[in-house]
């Protein structure tokens, strides 16, 4: 697949002397949907800023569809939408003419069955006359992303897309992440919620201090990086652990009666089946066996804090 | 270039004017409206004619180019400050806008406002003194040209703003001076010798001349002064805007 976005060596600094993008390099294929973590102040915004002319970078290239972001920036940004992480919009304005606002300012012609469209999809329709001071939360978040769409682009940010709402629309809203890449829109999305990014993305960068210093495909990521842990409860408490199973660095639980095992799926450490054999070996009875794995959450956690204690050490 | 962004940048501000119509034309109005009650009956009672022409109506230019020069300064540096202060600037940053285009929308709309005020404000006049027009298309063209004029200059303010107090202090502290020192309300040949030198300082006199001749062929400097200070204000605000995005566009650092 083709990369629609390509980010060479972009260094930004802010007025202030402060760097907040340092060599930043990143490929986005087409039609894939990409998280970007980080913590806060990492760089995300900033990136996905300047990749929007939002702010300017100070050295390195952007190029969107092979085109140069700087001198090609008519063509680029009619392609490229943002859906900010802010709810930055006019509140004395209605839904109908923010929407109409944004497609004019991409240039593109007045088209009212397309924005009626879209905003049935977003269930807009009939908040169309509300003036935006008169809608909730989620209500303006979602116009926010009519607006982004109301030139049809073929790229998408979202900057933390689902910030500061309920579970349920942000459930919502991933199923609407979901619907605009099925429909061909290649996703970017900035996040520090992990699930998010678990939930929908196909690949993932970590970003922090203004280096990526990571990407990788989710499930990948997940599989390199993850730790699985085997849990067996048996039916009868033990004291202590000991014979064939003190080889495993089993622990034990508080009622006595789950052992549990953590191991690395990338490693051939871990032999189950002779596991399950030495637990059977030492005369123990099995009630229950489960496993858990890593969450993309603990791995990024695991990563930031090593990139943390390199930069310490530097 | 991108017509249908423009379009949208000047709609979009003009349709806030809509909304506030009453207080936008309200305000000009009762204003120009104390003016005559003040200036036309109180002054005017002492002094009946400049240069041959009824005090009344003597004042009606000035009164007029007070009004274009505030309002196009301050509907200019609030629209653009505006976004940038709820920070919904990023979707004019973000958008196929070059920054020429930028400009001729948020300036085109300050400046529509402003000819619309000024329009006002001369049937307004009407309704108190004898309100003559010698030179209708000079007076139409001193009016685009300073309502253009100074929304650029209030452009700028609203890109250098750093908030809503910033607005208003050029506006105040020395433009509304300059327009009151500036033979708004007299002649500036009623004026000692010394003070005489000290107003041909004043740029906002040679506007107000200019005006004050297309309405009653008076004027206390010469047409061409007149017309060439305001185009030299106008190629000023041009290059010290172009200077400013060509440096790196102070928004977007």
């Amino acid at each position: 697949m083709k990369n629609i976005l390509e980010i060479n060596n972009v260094t930004k600094f802010y007025k202030n002397s402060v760097k907040a993008l340092e060599n930043v390099n990143l490929d986005i294929k087409e039609g894939e949907i990409f998280a970007l973590l980080g913590p806060n102040g990492a760089g995300k915004s900033t990136l996905i800023n300047s990749i929007c002319g939002i702010v300017n970078f100070n050295t390195g290239s952007i190029k969107i569809n092979n085109m140069d972001i700087v001198k090609n920036y008519r063509t680029t940004r009619k392609i490229t939408g943002i859906v900010p992480q802010e709810l930055n919009l006019e509140s004395f304005e209605t839904v109908w003419n923010n929407v109409n606002y944004s497609r004019g300012l991409f240039g593109k012609k007045p088209d009212h069955s397309y924005i009626e469209k879209l905003l049935k999809q977003l269930s807009l329709w009939d908040k169309k006359d509300n003036k935006i001071k008169e809608l909730s939360g989620g209500m303006k978040r979602r116009v926010l992303i009519a607006k982004a769409l109301s030139h049809e682009p073929k790229l998408l940010f979202l900057d933390e897309p689902t910030a500061s709402v309920d579970v349920e629309l942000r459930k919502d809203m991933w199923d609407v992440v979901k619907k605009l890449n099925e429909d061909g829109v290649t996703i970017i999305l900035t996040t520090h919620y992990i699930e998010e990014a678990e939930e929908l993305s196909d690949r993932v960068a970590v970003i922090n201090d203004g280096k990526i210093i990571l990407v990788d495909d989710k499930d990948k990521l997940i599989k390199k990086l993850g730790e699985k842990t085997i849990k067996i409860e048996l039916f009868e408490p033990i004291e202590k652990i000991n014979g064939n199973l003190s080889k495993y660095n089993f622990t034990l639980d508080q009622t006595n009666k789950i052992i549990s095992h953590t191991y690395n799926l990338n490693s051939n450490t871990t032999d189950i089946t002779e596991l399950l054999n030495d637990v059977k070996k030492d005369g123990y009875k099995i009630k229950d066996i489960n496993t858990e794995q890593s969450s993309l959450e603990e791995i990024f956690i695991k990563l930031i804090q090593e990139n943390n204690n390199e930069l310490v050490r530097n | 270039m991108n017509w249908y962004g423009i379009k949208a940048i000047y709609i979009h501000e003009m349709e806030r004017f809509r909304r506030t119509l009453f207080q936008s034309l309200a305000s000009p109005i009762i204003t120009t409206s104390l003016y005559f009650v003040v200036f036309g009956s109180a002054i005017g009672s002492r002094i009946t004619e400049i240069d041959g022409i009824n005090y009344g109506s003597y004042i009606v230019p000035g009164m007029i180019m007070l009004t274009i020069l505030t309002q196009s300064i301050s509907n200019a540096s609030f629209a653009f400050y505006f976004p940038r202060f709820t920070n919904t600037i990023y979707e004019i940053l973000a958008a196929p806008l070059s920054s020429f285009e930028i400009v001729l929308g948020f300036v085109g709309a300050a400046a529509s406002k402003s000819l619309i005020i000024g329009c006002v404000i001369i049937l307004t006049a009407n309704f108190f003194v004898d309100v003559r027009i010698d030179h209708p298309l000079l007076m139409m063209f001193f009016l685009i040209l300073t309502s253009i004029t100074f929304a650029l200059f209030g452009f700028i303010i609203g890109m250098y703003a750093e908030g809503f107090e910033g607005l208003q202090i050029i506006p105040i502290l020395i433009i509304t001076p300059l327009v009151f020192l500036g033979g708004s309300f007299y002649s500036i040949n009623m004026l000692p010798e010394f003070w005489q030198k000290i107003s041909l300082l004043n740029p906002v006199l040679y506007l107000i001349s200019g005006f004050r001749y297309s309405f009653y062929e008076v004027s206390d400097v010469s047409l061409l002064t007149s017309t060439l200070t305001i185009l030299t204000i106008l190629i000023g605000c041009i290059i010290f805007i172009t200077y400013t995005f060509s440096k790196g566009y102070i928004i977007k650092d």
